[in-house]
């Protein structure tokens, strides 16, 4: 049976990027309706809770997948879905910017400051945590 | 409007997927050029959706749908946090730096001239 030379890549196969897409509704949807539970805080906790969950969850994925084999098949269609699609939608980095603007604009700078600085840094330690989990789970 | 907001979203997503896709071509690239470009570009368009419901009287549902659907979709923070780790791990925690300080600060920046914009 004839294989193909070359893979598709990503961004011009239909099937994957309908993938991406529900991945993308499911993720949207999550972080709305985490929005909306957790509201009410001058500290725009809902945005960072699920940035920083994301990353975590993110880091802990692709590190999983890099670890089952090459990103090609279901391993690139997992990757596309859940890691693209449902924790690329589900995390956000607009919402974050905008809300901290808004803390600036309304003179809560320290807050804005602490909000956007203590994000980018949780986000960074998050991912890392993913990762390292996974390596310790899959050793 | 959850629906809208949901498809919006995975609109969002796609957008994300191809953008990058297009951009990076045969060889990825070392610095993540492609995740920043979209997220500057939806930090921009999300301060303009959200000033223009706060200072122009805009419907809401823009900033729903347009906003934490897709542009909220489009943009990903879980994405540019691991790629910085996978930068520093890679022994260029300069190039990490700069991604993690960069994308906040040109994200910032983006948003700001958004609702700047919206305010004219």
């Amino acid at each position: 049976m004839p294989s193909a030379t070359r893979t598709r890549p990503a961004h011009a196969h239909p099937g994957l990027l309908l993938l991406v897409f529900t991945g993308g509704v499911a993720g949207t949807l999550l972080r709305s309706a985490l929005a909306t539970a957790v509201s009410g805080h001058r500290f725009p906790l809902a945005t960072y809770v699920t940035n920083v969950t994301g990353a975590f969850l993110l880091g802990a994925l692709l590190e999983v997948l890099l670890r089952r084999g090459p990103d090609a098949g279901s391993h690139r269609a997992a990757r596309l879905c859940v890691g693209a699609g449902l924790l690329g939608a589900f995390t956000t980095y607009s919402t974050l910017a905008v809300e901290t603007d808004l803390l600036v604009r309304g003179g809560a700078v320290g807050l804005a400051t602490a909000y956007a600085l203590g994000s980018a840094l949780a986000g960074l330690v998050a991912a890392a945590l993913g990762t390292g989990a996974a390596r310790a789970v899959l050793r | 409007m959850t629906v809208a907001l949901g498809l919006a979203g995975g609109v969002g997503a796609v957008c994300r997927v191809v953008v990058d896709g297009l951009l990076t071509g045969r060889r990825p690239w070392v610095f993540p050029f492609p995740t920043l470009l979209v997220n500057v570009a939806g930090s921009l368009l999300l301060g303009l959706l959200t000033g223009l419901v706060l200072f122009q009287g805009a419907p809401d549902v823009w900033r729903a749908v347009l906003g934490t659907g897709f542009c909220g979709g489009f943009t990903t923070f879980s994405t540019a946090s691991v790629a910085s780790v996978r930068l520093a791990e890679e022994g260029a925690p300069v190039l990490a730096a700069l991604n993690a300080l960069g994308t906040l600060a040109l994200t910032l920046l983006a948003a700001a001239a958004g609702l700047a914009l919206a305010a004219l």
